[in-house]
């Protein structure tokens, strides 16, 4: 018996390392500054697919990601560590997009794979944290969902189980498959990638990435159909185009500013004894403390 | 028709602050926009809530109550609000940023296709002109937050769709009554008009609830770390500090990524927004997420050995130097001087 999951990742500019060349003159952001990594919890969820993995027999990971061209590296990163392909959704018709956007090209994606038993993804990206996607691409697929899973705790007679770390407590749920399940940063961490894996996924490319090469490898690839990241642009996708990108995005950008604090009188003070004993004789003074 | 929505949280029969903050906010837009203020509880047992929601200025509290509808599950919430929206038409729809809004709001946003925007800031009401289309739209609601890892600033409008959605974390906005014994009307939904058997696909089957041990967002005093900090053993340090003080340990996110600092702790858009008396900032360099969270306090001290941190800028007091070397002196001489 086959049993499909799709693991949605995201590319994403690693903001937590912010430099001081990230922000261009102009107040836009130059993403070129910032390294492309592998959106955190993306590899939280694709670590809770690769243990199901191991345990159900017949089990088989797909990646699911939109992006550029170079997104494929996350594909390849998750196939190092385990995962057995991926699929890149990638064309021009999907730039702009917003969540909504985003996550009805992903749903047209996953119907066209077929039978997908359970789709599992990061409860959220980095670079817009918003938490989205995963319960959009849900009620696109009339898929229930569990949110915020820290760990999958059974996969039994088509029932999941799932324990959910929110806010202020701790909660099982459980549910029929398929369903979408998206994954906290506090689940175990991804393993690291395999030797052996890497050795036999590092050629591992797009049809786009065979081409940028300028060499002709068809029959190596032929060879070695694993190989082969599938690479889909919009006309791969059954779609309504006016949902996609800009158009299927409700959400506009009006305004984007760069972050000015306005600058108070602040005091300077040393860290000398003098410096630090006067500043808490001012504060006890004025009751701010004590 | 046309008017603002809140969805309310509820735990233990109790509406959340998160809810009551909105509410309160809300109150205002509506003002603002002329319409009316309306909110949303679906639970069980809801005999309460009214008189805990009138007197911020609810006009309509729709009531949806039902023994399958707590604890929160997604869909028969997520129908239920589809179904209202459908026939109430609300302008806004404002919810917690929390695990149960952010559950909830993208899921009614699909499939009302409108456009949500989360972890807001601040909330207003504005014009905005699409140049390309040559069309102008009056009494939007602009959804403002940090983006872009905090770098950048972006005020988000939905022209077309309704509702405008969005979520906003507990803490960000002010929760203020408007009349002790205003009383409005009270709408009770036929559920099965509105939910389906079907949407009871996931259950609960365990659920344990602790109320926060920490109450940063109640604490005059608030010591706060950094990534700067360096480490989660330095971090002792501004425990003490506070113990000494009497008050809490915040954290900046960068600081809870590295371990130094628990969760709950953190302080900023995607945190706890705190307005302290006095908040002493220790290692943090003062990113926008995390200025979003603290920039209303009354008093700011910057303890950085960088002279040119941003979070500076905003500070009433800047000490240059390092945690190790200046917090122990504050311990010493705070102790010292009182009494």
């Amino acid at each position: 018996m086959s049993f499909n999951i799709v693991v949605l990742a995201k590319q994403v500019p690693d903001t937590r390392n912010v430099g001081k060349d990230a922000m261009k003159a102009d107040g836009t952001v130059n993403r070129a500054a910032l390294p492309a990594i592998y959106n955190p919890e993306d590899l939280n969820a694709l670590e809770q697919a690769l243990r199901l993995k191991s345990k159900i027999k017949g089990a088989t990971v797909h990646i699911l990601t939109m992006g550029p061209a170079r997104a494929a590296e996350i594909i390849r990163e998750s196939m190092y560590r385990g995962a057995d392909g991926g699929y890149l959704l990638s064309g021009r018709e999907f730039a702009g997009s917003d969540t909504l956007a985003t996550s009805y090209a992903l749903a047209c994606a996953i119907r066209k794979m077929g039978k997908v038993d359970l789709i599992i993804c990061g409860r959220q990206a980095i670079d817009g944290d918003t938490a989205q996607v995963g319960p959009q691409v849900a009620e696109k697929l009339g898929l229930p969902q569990i949110t915020y899973a820290e760990e999958i705790l059974e996969l039994k007679d088509n029932k999941i189980t799932v324990k959910r770390r929110l806010e202020r407590g701790v909660e099982v749920v459980k549910g029929s498959l398929p369903m979408v399940v998206t994954v906290n940063g506090s689940a175990p961490e991804c393993r690291p990638r395999h030797a052996k894996l890497t050795m036999k996924f590092k050629r591992a490319a797009t049809a786009t990435e065979k081409q940028e090469t300028g060499n002709d490898y068809t029959d190596f690839y032929d060879a070695r159909p694993y190989l082969n990241i599938t690479e889909w642009g919009v006309s791969d996708i059954e779609h309504d185009i006016n949902w996609l990108g800009l158009s299927g995005s409700p959400t506009k950008v009006k305004q984007i500013e760069n972050v000015v604090f306005t600058a108070k009188e602040s005091k300077r003070l040393t860290a000398s004894n003098t410096d630090i004993e006067d500043l808490m004789i001012e504060l006890i003074a004025n009751h701010t403390i004590g | 028709m046309n008017n603002i929505f809140v969805y309310l949280e509820i735990e233990d029969g109790i509406v959340g602050d998160v809810s009551l903050e909105l509410l309160t906010k809300g109150r205002s837009l509506a003002k603002q926009l002329n319409c009316k203020l309306e909110a949303l509880a679906a639970g069980y047992k809801l005999d309460g809530i009214a008189a805990q929601v009138f007197p911020y200025g609810v006009e309509v509290l729709h009531l949806a109550d039902d023994k399958r509808l707590a604890p929160y599950t997604s869909l028969p919430h997520t129908s239920l609000l589809v179904n209202l929206f459908k026939e109430e038409k609300p302008q806004i729809a404002l919810m917690g940023a929390t695990s149960i809004g952010r559950d909830l709001g993208p899921r009614v946003s699909s499939a009302l296709f409108s456009g949500l925007t989360a972890d807001c800031t601040s909330l207003e009401i504005g014009t905005y002109e699409d140049k390309k289309a040559g069309k102008v739209y009056e009494n939007l609601l602009y959804q403002i937050r940090p983006a872009f890892g905090g770098n950048i600033v972006a005020t988000i409008v939905n022209p077309d769709c309704r509702p405008q959605m969005a979520t906003v974390r507990e803490g960000v906005m002010k929760k203020e009554i408007k009349d002790a014994k205003f009383v409005g009307k009270t709408h009770k939904l036929d559920i099965s008009k509105y939910v389906a058997d079907t949407d009871f696909v996931v259950e609960v089957i365990e659920r344990h609830m602790e109320k926060s041990k920490l109450n940063i967002k109640g604490s005059p005093i608030i010591v706060s770390g950094g990534y700067g900090v360096g480490s989660a053993d330095n971090f002792k340090l501004l425990h003490e500090l506070a113990a000494t003080l009497g008050g809490e340990v915040g954290a900046s996110r960068a600081a809870v990524d590295a371990g130094f600092a628990e969760h709950e702790r953190q302080i900023g858009q995607t945190g706890t927004t705190v307005r302290p008396k006095l908040y002493i900032a220790c290692g943090i360099s003062g990113q926008i997420q995390h200025i979003a969270g603290m920039q209303e306090s009354a008093m700011i001290i910057a303890i950085n050995s960088d002279p040119k941190a941003p979070i500076n800028q905003i500070a009433d007091y800047v000490i240059t130097g390092t945690v190790e070397d200046i917090l122990p002196k504050m311990i010493k001489y705070y102790k010292k001087n009182s009494k």
